[in-house]
């Protein structure tokens, strides 16, 4: 500080007369500070020591510096060369870390500019063994592990598998029991909707659906966690029934449910159908024909809105579907938009099917009265060491299944989910297969996004909502 | 033995060879590996025009040591058709059914992934699930699970 001169005292011709231009050409860098202190004597030419705040300190402004700084000149030097040819394929991997994948799926991109020409999805990111897992546990804990795979909608796994078991042990479930796995299945079906719609709406830039979908989905989480004690993984429904019964004020908080729900929908189908944005983005977009459906085993709302009237629940009844009035929507331009409109509508209908199990629940047991495959009560434990003995035995060696083999499926939030459950006499599955819906629908990806634009990949992948658990397993 | 859905009659004319059954109230077809892709060309065209699931199972005992499944739903007819094709445990290997059904593609990777049979002419016989260096097929019941060493004392003795 004691070398440089003191401006507070007016001292500035000795400022100017140390840093006369001659030497400041010899400076290799020098502060703004410096420059601003020799004034009208600054160099008209900077040099390389200017290098920042450069246009500041010219003297004189050139029109064409300025045309520059204002946007009137563009200089698009992003182009394409123009002796370019047609076969210039770019190759982009979207995936498996980009956000909008919603998990681990990678898609190998070959672009023509903008046009995407091939698409091939890349999965296994995710994939444990969860197959081989299921031949190490015993049936009585398969639930456990197959509620993982499709993490969204827990519940329809779990009743795939108790369904296959309780075909091999050839037990009836009490009515209770299938309509708490009805209404469960139903409000399962509601949830994910709706976190497919607030991520769906998402990516395709309504940002408010984000927050309205989560925003809805809680009471249905709250729900859960009331009944099964977990927000997700449950474990509630098994072989022979469910763990327990509804909790005591249950239909009060169905009622709240379905009140939230229905308002949410009203306000979802105001907020995205009518906006123009919206149609222009999903309009006409990721296009799936009736015959690529079938071809490719795509089911669920993908197929319902490519026009095929195909509804595990409908066509294949199981857990009593066929006592409860409701209606599947079909339509049928197979795009992005239309498979709002079914996913909407399905949430409407598992309404329905909700308001009519709390109408017409059974009273009585809410599992399996069969010894074999239900644990004795808590009570008679303590009285009867026979019953302690049993109570051992189910847990610790399981219950044995006679050997055979069966495909049962239902219809789970994304389409078809099948377990092909296999015995061979033992109480550990010899096979179990699952047929996941995401896994057929990220297989027809490429079918909705070749000679679209890059543009539209988001929401063709985001309108087929994969869910990784289930396509990996 | 329940009666055959009365669409699945003339390709059980046409196909003697293939036995048809009922298994706990599913349709069973159980169909030699040669006859596999015209017999599934037939029941295609007969109504079953949905592909479901493909998937195998490795019996150890048995011969043949792996079966094939297929799981077909006809949207038409309301009907589930299930085809099992027996597949040798030496080079096990069946004809591709992807000039069928296109969606048996992934399902054929994933079974050749996991249990290594072959479908010769598939388009792209590659890995599907597991990394493509891995060695061997972990779904086969000779596949055992491993284990991975910890860090108590005397944990590791048992390895």
């Amino acid at each position: 500080m004691s070398d440089r001169p003191d401006i507070a005292t007016g001292d500035l011709d000795a400022a100017v007369e140390e840093t006369s231009p001659t030497e400041s050409a010899s400076t290799d860098r020098r502060t703004v500070h410096d420059l601003w202190l020799s004034g009208t004597e600054a160099p008209r030419e900077l040099g390389p020591f200017t290098d920042e705040g450069a246009q500041e300190m010219l003297a004189e402004e050139s029109d064409a510096i300025l045309a520059g700084q204002r946007g009137t000149i563009i200089e698009d030097d992003y182009g394409p060369p123009a002796d370019s040819g047609d076969d210039e394929l770019q190759i982009i991997n979207m995936g498996p870390q980009h956000p909008a994948t919603h998990g681990v799926l990678r898609l190998h991109i070959e672009l023509d500019g903008e046009t995407i020409r091939r698409v091939k999805p890349i999965i296994g990111y995710l994939h444990t063994g969860m197959e081989k897992t299921a031949e190490a546990l015993t049936f009585m804990q398969g639930s456990t592990n197959v509620t993982r795979m499709d993490y969204l909608s827990p519940f329809h796994n779990e009743l795939g598998f108790s369904l296959a078991a309780e075909k091999l042990l050839e037990v009836e479930v009490p009515p209770r029991a299938a309509a708490i796995r009805v209404l469960m299945s139903e409000l399962n079906r509601i949830a994910s909707h709706l976190l497919w719609s607030a991520t769906t709406g998402f990516d395709i830039g309504a940002l408010s659906m984000m927050i309205y979908g989560w925003r809805e989905r809680e009471p249905l989480l709250e729900f859960f966690e009331k009944t099964t004690g977990l927000r997700m993984n449950h474990n509630y429904i098994r072989p022979g029934g469910v763990a327990a019964d509804l909790p005591p004020d249950w239909q009060e908080d169905v009622a709240g449910i379905i009140t939230t729900v229905e308002a949410g929908l009203a306000d979802f189908e105001t907020l995205l159908l009518g906006n123009p944005i919206f149609i222009e983005r999903t309009k006409g977009i990721g296009v799936l024909t009736r015959e690529e459906c079938l071809a490719y085993g795509v089911t669920g709302p993908l197929a319902r809105a490519s026009g095929i009237d195909y509804d595990v629940r409908k066509v294949f009844p199981y857990s009593g579907f066929e006592q409860y009035d409701f209606e599947v929507p079909v339509t049928s331009n197979g795009d992005v938009y239309d498979r709002f409109l079914v996913r909407f509508e399905e949430m409407r209908q598992s309404i329905r099917i909700v308001q009519q199990v709390v109408e017409t629940i059974p009273g009585g047991d809410y599992r399996t009265e069969d010894r074999k495959v239900t644990p004795p009560p808590r009570a008679r434990i303590d009285e009867s060491m026979e019953a302690l003995i049993h109570h051992f035995k189910i847990f610790t060696e399981g219950f044995k299944v006679p050997p055979g083999e069966t495909y049962q499926a239902v219809e789970s939030s994304r389409g078809e989910l099948g377990m092909y459950l296999v015995s061979d006499g033992g109480s550990k599955p010899w096979r179990l297969h699952v047929r996941g819906p995401s896994f057929a629908n990220v297989q027809a990806l490429p079918m909705m996004l070749t000679d679209s634009l890059i543009a539209d990949t988001i929401a063709a992948l985001a309108s087929a909502d994969p869910v990784m658990g289930d396509v990996d397993r | 033995m329940t009666a055959l859905p009365a669409v699945l009659a003339p390709t059980a004319e046409a196909f003697p060879g293939v036995e048809f059954g009922t298994v706990l109230g599913d349709t069973v077809a159980r169909v030699q590996s040669e006859d596999v892709v015209g017999f599934l060309l037939s029941v295609r065209d007969a109504g079953f025009e949905m592909f479901v699931d493909l998937c195998a199972v490795d019996y150890l005992t048995r011969d043949p040591r792996f079966e094939v499944v297929i799981n077909l739903v006809s949207v038409s007819y309301s009907l589930r058709l299930r085809v099992l094709v027996g597949v040798s445990g030496t080079e096990p290997a069946m004809p591709t059914i992807t000039a069928a059904y296109p969606g048996a593609d992934f399902y054929e990777r994933e079974a050749f992934d996991l249990f290594g049979i072959g479908f010769p002419g598939h388009p792209d016989l590659t890995r599907i699930l597991l990394p493509d260096e891995w060695e061997g097929h972990p779904l086969r019941k000779d596949a055992g699970v491993g284990s991975i060493p910890v860090q108590f004392k005397g944990a590791n003795k048992a390895l």
